[in-house]
């Protein structure tokens, strides 16, 4: 009995055999809608390399000590992980402190709680705590969503990543993405606006230097759909492309083209240079919009793991946004075809209003000030909403 | 009474694990609780290292500050294994860390650094820039010929190495070639000039321990067991602190069915990883150290754990050691073995290589291995009673 006593000391004794680890600290975040919770160990030990945890200098760290740094921790913390979903910032913050033990060591474990504002499929983590004083530090961390949990490693290397997205199943996922494409291109001004600059003299013909009503519904729809084939081919392929990393332009030379191409376009129908051809523009054009639906997508986020599945949701769900559009305008725009108004107060009164906002847009985005700001911000918000499908 | 022990043992790892899962968070009971010893605490070199990185902080630029930290900080992780002190030496050389044409004092640690993370690439590109500049730099010369003996390149180790003759006293020269030329066939000429330079003192006691180690592990690929044991007995002696030293004689040991006698060098050095490996493999031929090997295998399985979760394959070799002859998981064992191969060449590599696929009877591998001897003439007996095993 004595000898088994003697053996359980020593298995006890080396209990806390404590090992030299590189440093690490891990982050577990728990997303519910748009409601985050969590928890955030970080090495005592890194701690104080960070903040001088050790005030005295002994050489030992007392709970006091600690204690006495609390709100320093969470501040550092805090500053140097950033959350956001589509696009828009979560708000993090501290709700309690504790210690826990890890293999090498005690940490300090901040419990976390915070909203995202617009939550969308995935969310974006930016992780750039003791990169600085250890640039071989690694941030852990687990994300759970759905009863799902995903890893990732943050490192100096690598400090940031799309989590998410990929919680409910391939189908829900799909539609999730799907969903996102049709508002992105309903509140997506711009695009609406150039695609209906392209539409408004469709159910129209351009005979002896003035629009005429086209005489035919099938003429007319087989216009719009060679505008709406070419637009949609074009932008797919920029939007894979980009979203792919294979393409990668400067935004703000894309949302200043795209603000050009709705110019042009407007302007094309008050003195028509391109008259019959217009599906052409359409293509060219389509280019640069794929690339502003791309600048969305990257706000989303999407994630890894179904890349290709996600990236044909919103394809197609921008195809399903502007089919809306056409079907709701066709009809309409044929049956006024004939009437002063539409020739007049429709396409010339409408596309030189298109034409004025298109070069407001344009000065704002080329020059980078806030001419309509409440428009442009209307965009921004809008391009990045998103209602997860319950 | 057997029943009981055994009730005993699984109560005590039961314990051991839930303690070590850290499953709940805690708050201490007062102010006064110590929740945590750094490592400098009645360590004064440690001490004076936080205070020059603090110095550091406030001139991160100036170069002469930075190499010092890092220099500083890589003797420290040398002495105790301990990788975040690496990571302040990295943080120490960042204002150069991309540079393409860093000063030379910052250019020599990047690679050391470099060889530390098993870039050997990256850090032959860095010594190459450097010795370009300064061709008779010794301790590029030096660092550079390590790096290709863990890389298998003998001749061009000992063509850095014969460089030095003018640069550096004969027993550097002397370990220098010792170490690449003992691989390469030319074990006992390298131990003899070896043996002869340690005869002549004046080289300081770090210089001589690392002498004496590598003489140690030349004397034990020739199975000359006595000499070796005596070699690393006064390597020791001078430099205790040292945790490679430790590890290889540890290995000596285990090697020659003396794992009692291994016991002492690693019971308090559990915080190493190789260390621990190196106790539990020790403990596992000892009957009466059962309890205790049960709570270092689960603590050496988490460590693993949190290495890969980490994204970390600096411990290959290690692991492949701990799943082979611990775990038992032969397959497991061969990959990471193959995996390790690809990187480090050293004699330790080729050991568990060997040992995987015998183990795994796989003839694949044990064609690296014989294909690998035949080219280096390498003669090592613990590594010829693997193959011998193997017919």
């Amino acid at each position: 009995m004595i000898r088994a006593l003697a053996l359980l000391a020593v298995a006890l004794l080396s209990a806390p055999a404590l090992a030299h680890k590189p440093s690490d600290a891990y982050l577990t975040l728990e997303r519910s809608g748009g409601v985050l919770s969590g928890r955030f160990d970080l090495a005592l030990r890194d701690l104080d390399n960070a903040l001088t945890l050790d005030a005295n200098g002994d050489g030992e760290i007392t709970w006091g000590e600690v204690r006495a740094k609390h709100a320093a921790i969470a501040t550092y913390a805090l500053e140097r992980v950033t959350v956001a979903s589509s696009g828009e910032r979560c708000t993090v913050s501290v709700t309690d402190h504790a210690l826990d033990t890890h293999t090498d060591g005690t940490y300090a474990v901040l419990m976390l709680a915070g909203s995202c504002p617009q939550p969308g499929p995935t969310i974006a983590v930016d992780y750039r705590v003791f990169i600085d004083i250890d640039p071989q530090h690694r941030g852990l961390l687990n994300f759970v969503e759905q009863g799902q949990s995903r890893s990732v490693v943050f490192s100096a290397d690598r400090p940031q990543w799309v989590v998410g997205g990929d919680a409910a199943g391939p189908l829900r996922q799909f539609a999730t993405y799907v969903h996102e494409g049709i508002w992105h291109i309903w509140l997506g001004f711009d695009h609406i606006l150039f695609l209906v600059s392209l539409l408004l003299p469709a159910v129209l013909v351009h005979r002896d230097g003035a629009w005429r009503q086209a005489g035919t519904f099938r003429g007319a729809f087989i216009d719009v759909a060679k505008v709406v084939t070419a637009f949609t081919l074009a932008h797919s392929i920029t939007l894979s492309l980009a979203a792919l990393g294979i393409v990668s332009l400067p935004s703000r030379w894309v949302e200043s083209a795209i603000a050009l191409s709705v110019v042009l376009a407007a302007l094309n129908n008050l003195l028509p240079v391109v008259a019959n051809g217009r599906w052409i523009a359409a293509f060219g054009f389509g280019l640069l919009h794929g690339l502003g639906f791309a600048g969305a997508l990257r706000d989303l986020g999407l994630p890894t793991s179904s890349l290709a599945l996600s990236l044909a949701g919103f394809n197609i769900g921008v195809e399903l946004g502007q089919l809306a559009i056409v079907g709701a305008f066709l009809p309409l725009a044929y049956a006024m075809r004939g009437t002063w108004t539409y020739r007049r107060v429709i396409l010339a009164g409408g596309s030189a209003a298109i034409a004025a906002i298109a070069l407001v847009w344009l000065v704002e985005r080329a020059f980078d000030v806030p001419l309509f700001a409440m428009l442009a911000a209307g965009r921004w918000a809008d391009a990045s909403r998103f209602a997860i499908a319950t | 009474m057997r029943t009981l022990l055994l009730a005993l043992w699984i109560a005590a790892i039961a314990i051991v694990a839930i303690a070590g899962a850290g499953a709940e968070p805690f708050v201490p009971s007062g102010d006064d609780v110590v929740v945590e010893r750094l490592p400098e605490q009645g360590d004064p070199t440690l001490k004076e290292l936080k205070r020059m990185r603090a110095v550091l902080a406030n001139d991160p630029r100036n170069l002469d500050t930075a190499t010092r930290v890092a220099r500083h900080a890589i003797e420290a992780a040398r002495a105790t294994g301990d990788r975040r002190f690496l990571g302040q030496a990295q943080a120490a050389l960042m204002p150069w860390w991309t540079a393409a044409d860093p000063p030379s004092a910052a250019l020599l640690l990047r690679a050391t650094l470099k060889q530390s993370q098993h870039d050997f690439e990256g850090a032959l590109v860095d010594l190459d820039r450097l010795l370009a500049r300064e061709p008779a730099n010794g301790q590029a010369l030096l660092t550079r010929a390590t790096v290709f003996t863990v890389r298998g390149n003998y001749t061009a180790a000992q063509s850095d190495c014969r460089k030095l003759a003018r640069l550096t006293t004969r027993l550097v020269v002397s370990s220098c070639i010792a170490g690449p030329a003992s691989l390469s066939g030319d074990a006992e000429d390298a131990y003899r000039a070896l043996a002869q330079a340690l005869a002549r003192a004046g080289d300081p006691p770090g210089i001589r321990a690392w002498a004496l180690t590598l003489a140690a592990e030349i004397a034990a690929r020739r199975g000359a067991v006595d000499a070796a044991d005596m070699h690393f007995r006064e390597a020791f002696a001078l430099d205790p602190r040292d945790a490679y030293l430790r590890a290889a004689y540890a290995d000596f040991l285990l090697g020659n069915g003396r794992p009692r006698d291994a016991l002492p060098l690693l019971r308090d050095e559990t915080r190493n990883d190789s260390l621990l490996l190196r106790l539990a493999l020790a403990e596992q031929m000892l009957p009466e150290a059962r309890a205790s090997f049960d709570v270092h295998r689960a603590e050496l399985a988490a460590r693993f754990d949190a290495a890969r979760a980490r994204g970390d394959t600096l411990h290959q070799r290690e692991e492949a050691r701990f799943r082979l002859a611990i775990e038992g998981n032969t397959q497991a064992a061969l990959a990471l073995a193959r995996e390790n191969w690809k990187v480090q060449r050293e004699p330790a590599d080729l050991r568990i290589l060997a040992e995987a696929a015998r183990a795994a009877n796989d003839a694949g591998a044990q064609k690296i291995v014989d294909e690998w001897i035949a080219g280096t003439r390498l003669s090592d007996v613990t590594l010829a009673a693997v193959r011998g095993a193997r017919r």
